[in-house]
This record gives C-alpha cells, structure tokens and sequence, in this order.
C-alpha cells in the first residue's frame, strides 16, 4: 500500500473553505485528544477556550489587545512576503520600535509640546524598527546576503540591546532593583478607550491594514511588488527597480513591527520591561501564512489567534491547564491547515499493489 | 507500416482518451496507435491537445475517460514514475531540468540508488552513453552554464539512461538550428533502428514529412485523420495540405513583404562585447548598424551569443566592452524606445500567476500611472481592446496567464509591446512552438513594425529569417561572421557554411 498525489483537475468553488475547515476541525480533535490525557474534558476546555475569549464584552476587549501587536507584525511579515522577502526578524524589529519610541517617551516628552508627544513617539517607533528592518534588507540588495538569516539573528541582538538598558542605563533608579525603566509620563501613554486596555493602537493597526492593502492593490508601487513575488525574472525583464523595493519594503515592514513595539510599551506595559519580545513577531509569521499574505484576512487571522491566547488565559484559570496549551493549538491549527492547503490542490491516492 | 512485425502488439493503443479541464475539453475520445520502432508525429494547432494527450500517455495527468494499452497490455498511468517503469518518457517544452546541478547529476535524478553517490562512476557511465549517440557535452557542466540546445540534449540523455521505450517529445525542434535539428533527426533515427517508438510533437511541416512513420492531426481534442507521409510526399501541395488539416482553414505561407526603403539609422553597435554566465566572452566586438525600416535578423545556432547579446541590449546583462546607440543616443541612458519580446515567454515575458490585464500592465504601467495610482479600469479596457485586436483566444482580461496556450501568451506580449510603439523592437525566437496560424499573425505583427520603426529579429529558424528579414547578420561563437542583404543577395547557400564557422573567400 502506498499514497500517492494527483493534481485535482475540477472543484466547487465551496471545496477550498471546506478542506481548510476541515483541517482547523482535525486540530482541534487532536488537541481534544491531548485535553483527555491530561484529564480535561475537550468539550468543557473548548467552551472555556470560547467563554474567555468571547464570554464578555469585557474578555472580548482582551482579544482585541492581543490582536494588535500580531496584526502589525503580520502585516509586516505579509508585505515583505509578498515580494517573497522572508521578514523574521518582526520581534527584533518590534523590540527597536519599542525602544525608540520609549527614549521619546521618556527623555525627549518634557520638551515637546504636549501634542506632539505621541506623534513624535509612533514616528520614533516607526523609524527604529523600519531601520533595524533596513539593515537585512541593505545587506540583500547590495551584497544578496540571505534575509532570512540576517533578520532572524538580528532578534537575539535587538533583545539583548533592550536587556542592556532596562537593566543598565534606563533602569528605574526609584525602581528598587526591578528590572524596568520608570513608567512613562501620562503624556507618553497612548491613550485607551471606553474602560478597557484597548489602546490607540488597535486603531493604529487597523489603519496599517488598510493602508497596506491600499498600497499593494492600488499604487503602481503595490503593482510592482506584487509583480516581483509572482514573476521575479518578468519583473527584472519589465524594468522594475528590484533592489530599490527590497529595501523600502524592509524599510516599511521593520517600522510596522516597531509600531506594534511601542503599542505594547506605551499602551500596556507603560514602560519598558522584560515581557515585551513576547513572540509577536513570530505569531505575525503564522498570521501571514495563514492569511496567504492578504492584509485583511491577516486582519481576521489576528484576531482568531488573539481569542485563541486570551481564551488560553481562561482556561488556566478555570482547570489549571497550562495557558501554553493554547500555543500547541496555534500550532495545531498551522500545521493542519497549511497540510489542508494542499489537499485543497491534491488528491492523495491510496494504491494497493507492490510499487513498480 | 514500420518495420515491426506486424502480430506484434502497438507499443502504445490509446483509445477514447476523454480530459476535461475547467472550461476546456482538451481531449475528446482521442484514438492514438504506435507502433515499436516507429516515429509518429502529432500535428495541430496550438490547444488542439496535443500535450494534454502526451501527458496523459506519460503520467502527468489521469484521462477522464478511455483506455491505455502498453505493448497490449491494458494499463493504468498514475504518475510519471509509473509511465517509466513502462518504459514511457517525455521531454517537455519547457525543460525539467535543475539548473544548479550538473548534467550528469540531473541525469540521474529522482532515480533511486545506493545512498553515497559514486560520482566519478556515474560520470563515467553518463559520458559512455554520450558518445554512444555522439552527444558532445561535458557532463560536469552545470545546466545554466548550457544553451537550449544543449539543455535538450541533457534532457534525450536522461530518458535513455532510464531505458525509455517509447520516447515523447513535445516540440523539440523549436529551438534548434538546422544542423542540430539535423542531428536530432539522427538520434531518432538511432532509436528508431533500436526497435524504439519516437512520438514526436512539431508545427514545422517539413520536419513531418522528412522523419515521421505515422502523422495524427488533432484539433481542438479530436483526431482528424492519421496519415502516412509517404503517400503525401508525392503532392506538390503537400504543405498547405497538412496546414488546412491542422487549422481547418487555407493558410498562406507566403508572407507578403513589400519592398521598403530603409529610413536612417535606428540602433548602432560599436565593438560591444559581452560576457556569458560563466565569465566567457559571449558576444565579441560585434559592430553593426540598423535602419527605421528593415527587419534586421541574427541568425545563428543556438548557443552562440544570441542569447547575451539580447540581454545585453535589453539592460538585462551588463555591456563588458564597446558601446550601443538607439536613434544616436546611447542606449545604456534611455531604452524607452526600446521593445523586447523575450524567448521565454513564460517566465520572462509575463507573470503566470497573474491576470492578462496586470500582464498587460506589465512594461506598460508607467502609461497607466496617474500620481501614484494605478488606473485599473484603463487598463482592463485596453486590455480588452488588445485581446480582440491580436486574436488572443482569452475569456477575459481577469483570465490568468497561465491559463493561455503558448501562441495566445505570444500574442499577447506582442499586444503589449507593440501598444509601446517602440522604434526598435527586438523579437527573440518569436514563433518558437508556435502553430501555422499563430506564427503568420506574429509575422505580420513584425511586418507592421518594420513599416514604424525597425527590428531586431533573433532567430535559429533559418525559413523565418529568409521569409522576414532584409538583411541577416550570422554569427559564430560570439562574433560576427557576415552580413547579408536579402534583398540583393539571392545566393543562400553561404549562411549554412557561416552558421557553421565557415568563412568562405565571398
């Protein structure tokens, strides 16, 4: 017995949404599974998974926080992507929008003028994390350094940095040994919305959403990455200034990762502390590819894998499974539908018989 | 019939073959009989289903309906895996080749074996069975580093070191100059006498009926007839025979070129030389000058410079010495005026994966720009307008590119490029693979050019280049070996020498 693949020559046009619902399914039976070895009823987990994420307006509120920051590193992810650049460097870069916008917010904000605070500090974001994107992007268009590489060590660099100066130099002196800087001044923290940890920006990232996809489907700009990812030897032919993308596309994709740094350090934390490279810039990866590198549907993907963190959260409290349960769903989910993508094209073929 | 008793069962029975694609029914109740030992021509026009059926014969795709039979017996294809352990291979259009790797190590690809690679043994054994059949290639030479021609060769090379039967090839002239297409006769000749059967898939009518057993004229998924060539060869209309077979229309080869002054001097070349992929000389201080007005042809066997000369004028490959001039400018500052039609088509010439109007958009999106917006609706228009203009056989301009059979896709480029009203269009191989039909309207899209501006015709198609151009520049391992005015010089017989190296006192 052996399988085999064979290319499906017709489908439904509901066939696609059905297999990748179908994939979603397997995962969540194979997580079911693994509930019933560590002795959590699956349908109990599962209903406390949904009640934390969407039981209230309140825990809904939650979902929205997590969204954020895996929303603007996916859309970074997503962009580069679709000129096939492989941005993993989001973390590191969310880690430099982080401290920019923070040296801003806490050493520069006295004297500005009260309203051009926040501005100066989402702009300090977006230049620090666009630079430290910069940097692998300069090195694969001058040099053809691989990306993949450069912007995935850059991480360990950029969280190093920031040890550096929560421990070192920015540490709070009034913080008795903590590890943090002081908190920012009111004026350096974004403001929130209707009594929630909904901050400026959720809608901030919204805006880069649309934004992103205005970019790729209207402008020639757009036209000439997208044309570069799907044909790169017809975009070189057609003239298009590849290297000149490669570099503002990292330049782009670095300051949207640093945009969802500063969110998580002037809209929650509210200072610089350990905590911060908590992984959403690798969780943006996922939300890309799922998304097939589509800004809205990167948009819907975040949300999902919010609900899917905070309704974790949940069922920790409720029946002391670790909240780490809901990261072997994410990748559950990933794996599954990532496998269900190609069922989508494929037909696999069960034969009987010794092989040829 | 061949040589081949005949209670022998056919190497190859298809019966009724049925494939159905979305909107397409590529194959409708296809009949198709080989015999071993036998060279058998499929013919028809672009989409007839002449690949669809090759590929369903090797295992690329799985038929809707109807039966297989291998040597008499009935036999299910489900892979190409499982087409050669019946002893059925297929060379495609597109070479499956792995351009970093050697010829020797494609050779042996996806073939299974101990786990260590014995490499000096199985250059040895590639090399032997090289010679066998005087292939003249160097078996460590990285596939990038060879011209089409080559590549080709690989590709025959790798279906006889998997002892193929029945050996498909889907327009394997296309690129060849004469001399190899020669040679390419020769090798099937070869496999002919070893009891092998040859299904050869060509538009090149001539090439039929020097080399086929059997011809099968399909069109749009049905056979027409099956016909020995030997019977036709006594007709002296035997080309527009098969032509209006294949088309189901009466289709004039002659071109209909008028005479035309040549207008002043359009492109310029001055001692420009080039280098190849691995740093050798390509092009070497190649000097000659074009006029508005003409349809000036480089002609050569592939291989020999073409390729990087092109580029080079393209912008695509730096220039390593000398210098080229458009209208008197040099090129490198400005080749707005400049329109390339590349020979790979797929790949170079449009994006696959995109619609025919973001094609469409492709080297155009500069006219479609306004600030930084793109306007689609212009764009789809035109493109719509285009498609009707240049025949292109497209449900719409939201269809994908890769959708389109090969001379829609050439169509369509030559749309574009010519909406650019360029004064110097350079059109590389532009008939390659294309059927009677297509190719005459491609010839016609290039004599309307030559009365705008002028052409760079790059050709190994030696009747292309004699039915189109005014002048002929042969070259030879990156040089220039002559010139020749078509319009003067009626004494042909010194191109093949030239093409070949061969300078003889003129």
């Amino acid at each position: 017995m052996r399988i085999s693949l064979q290319k499906r020559s017709r489908q439904p046009w509901w066939f696609g949404s059905l297999v990748v619902l179908t994939g979603v399914l397997v995962a969540l039976v194979f997580v079911g599974l693994l509930f019933m070895w560590v002795g959590v009823n699956p349908w109990q987990a599962y209903l406390e998974i949904l009640r934390g994420a969407f039981g209230s307006a309140d825990n809904f509120s939650e979902v929205l926080v997590r969204a954020t920051p895996i929303l603007l590193c996916g859309l970074a992810v997503g962009l580069a992507g679709r000129m096939l650049i492989w941005n993993i460097g989001a973390e590191g870069q969310l880690v430099l929008g982080a401290m920019a916008g923070s040296a801003v917010g806490l050493f520069a904000s006295p004297h500005l003028p009260g309203i051009l605070v926040l501005p100066a500090m989402l702009l300090a974001a977006f230049a620090g994390g666009g630079l430290w994107g910069l940097v692998p992007g300069l090195l694969k268009a001058r040099l053809k350094v691989n990306e993949i590489i450069t912007s995935l060590m850059l991480n360990y660099v950029a969280i190093l940095w920031l040890e550096h100066l929560y421990f070192g130099p920015w540490r709070d002196p009034a913080g008795r040994g903590f590890p943090g800087t002081a908190l920012f001044p009111k004026v350096a923290c974004l403001p929130r919305f209707w009594g929630t940890r909904i901050h400026l920006g959720f809608f901030v990232a919204l805006a880069a959403m649309v934004v992103i996809w205005f970019l790729l489907s209207r402008t020639r700009w757009g036209f000439e990455i997208r044309a570069v990812g799907a044909g790169p030897e017809a975009a070189r032919y057609a003239g298009i200034p590849i290297n000149r993308h490669i570099i503002w596309v990292m330049l782009i994709s670095g300051g949207l990762a640093g945009l969802a740094g500063i969110g998580e350090a002037a809209g929650i934390h509210l200072r610089l502390q350990q905590g911060l490279a908590a992984g959403n810039g690798y969780v943006g990866i996922i939300a890309a590819w799922l998304a097939r590198l589509h800004p809205f549907w990167i948009g819907v993907i975040a949300l999902l894998l919010g609900a899917l963190a905070v309704g974790g959260d949940q069922l920790q409290i409720v029946t002391q499974v670790p909240s780490a349960i809901s990261l072997v769903l994410e990748g559950a989910i990933l794996f599954c539908v990532l496998a269900a993508q190609v069922i989508k094209d494929y037909r696999l073929v069960l034969k009987r018989g010794p092989r040829p | 019939m061949s040589s081949a008793p005949a209670h022998l069962p056919p190497a190859v029975l298809m019966q009724g073959v049925v494939k159905r694609f979305p909107g397409v029914q590529a194959n409708d109740g296809v009949d198709l009989r080989v015999l071993k030992g036998e060279i058998h021509t499929l013919l028809g026009e672009n989409g007839a289903g002449k690949t669809t059926l090759m590929k369903i014969l090797a295992g690329f795709y799985q038929p809707d309906a109807g039966d297989i039979q291998i040597n008499g017996r009935r036999v299910v294809l489900a892979s190409p895996k499982e087409a050669f352990a019946q002893g059925i291979g297929m060379i495609h259009q597109h070479f499956q080749l792995v351009g970093n790797l050697t010829v020797s190590e494609n050779i042996i690809l996806g073939l299974p074996g101990p786990f260590r690679l014995d490499r000096a043994q199985l250059e040895t054994r590639v090399q032997a069975l090289a010679e066998t059949y005087g292939f003249d290639i160097d078996v460590r030479a990285r596939i990038w580093e060879l011209s089409v021609g080559e590549q080709q060769r690989v590709e025959i090379l790798r279906m006889l070191f998997r002892n193929v039967e029945v050996l498909i090839m889907d327009e394997p002239t296309a690129v060849l100059a004469p001399q190899e297409i020669e040679r390419l006769f020769g090798i099937m000749r070869r496999l002919k006498e070893e009891d092998k059967s040859v299904i050869f898939i060509t538009h090149k009518l001539e090439e039929v009926l020097e080399i086929s057993d059997y011809i099968t004229v399909l069109r749009r998924g049905k056979v027409m007839s099956t016909v020995r060539p030997d019977k036709l060869r006594q007709d002296r209309l035997v080309s527009t025979e098969l032509a209006r077979m294949m088309v189901g229309r009466e289709v004039i080869l002659e071109v209909g070129k008028q005479p035309q002054e040549a207008r002043g001097e359009l492109l310029r070349l001055v001692r420009l030389s080039v280098r190849g992929d691995r740093g050798e000389v390509a092009v070497k201080d190649m000097s000659f000058q074009l006029a508005a007005g003409e349809i000036f042809a480089v002609l050569g066997v592939a291989g020999n410079g073409q390729r990087e000369l092109v580029e080079a004028l393209a912008g695509l490959r730096p220039v390593q010495g000398g210098q080229a001039f458009l209208m008197g400018r040099p090129l490198a500052e400005d080749r707005a005026a400049l329109a390339y039609v590349p020979e790979d088509r797929l790949h170079r010439g449009s994006i696959p994966a995109m619609t025919l109007a973001e094609n469409m958009a492709l080297t155009r999106r500069r006219e479609y720009t306004a600030g930084p917006l793109l306007n689609h609706r212009r764009i789809l228009d035109d493109t719509r307008r285009l498609i009707e203009a240049f025949h292109v056989m497209a449900p719409g301009p939201e269809t994908l590119a890769r959708q389109l059979s090969g001379g829609n896709l050439q169509k369509l480029i030559l749309a574009r490029e010519f909406a650019r009203q360029p004064a110097l269009l350079i059109a590389e191989q532009p008939t390659r693979g294309l059927d009677i039909g297509a190719t005459e309207e491609v010839w016609q899209a290039l004599l309307r050019q030559r009365r705008q501006g002028g052409v760079l015709l790059v050709s190994g198609d030696l009747k292309e280049v004699l039915s189109l151009a005014d002048r002929v520049l042969v070259i030879f391992r990156g040089q220039a070996m002559d010139i020749i005015d078509l319009n003067r010089d009626q004494n042909l017989d010194r191109i093949g020498p030239l093409m070949a190296g061969l300078k003889i006192g003129t």
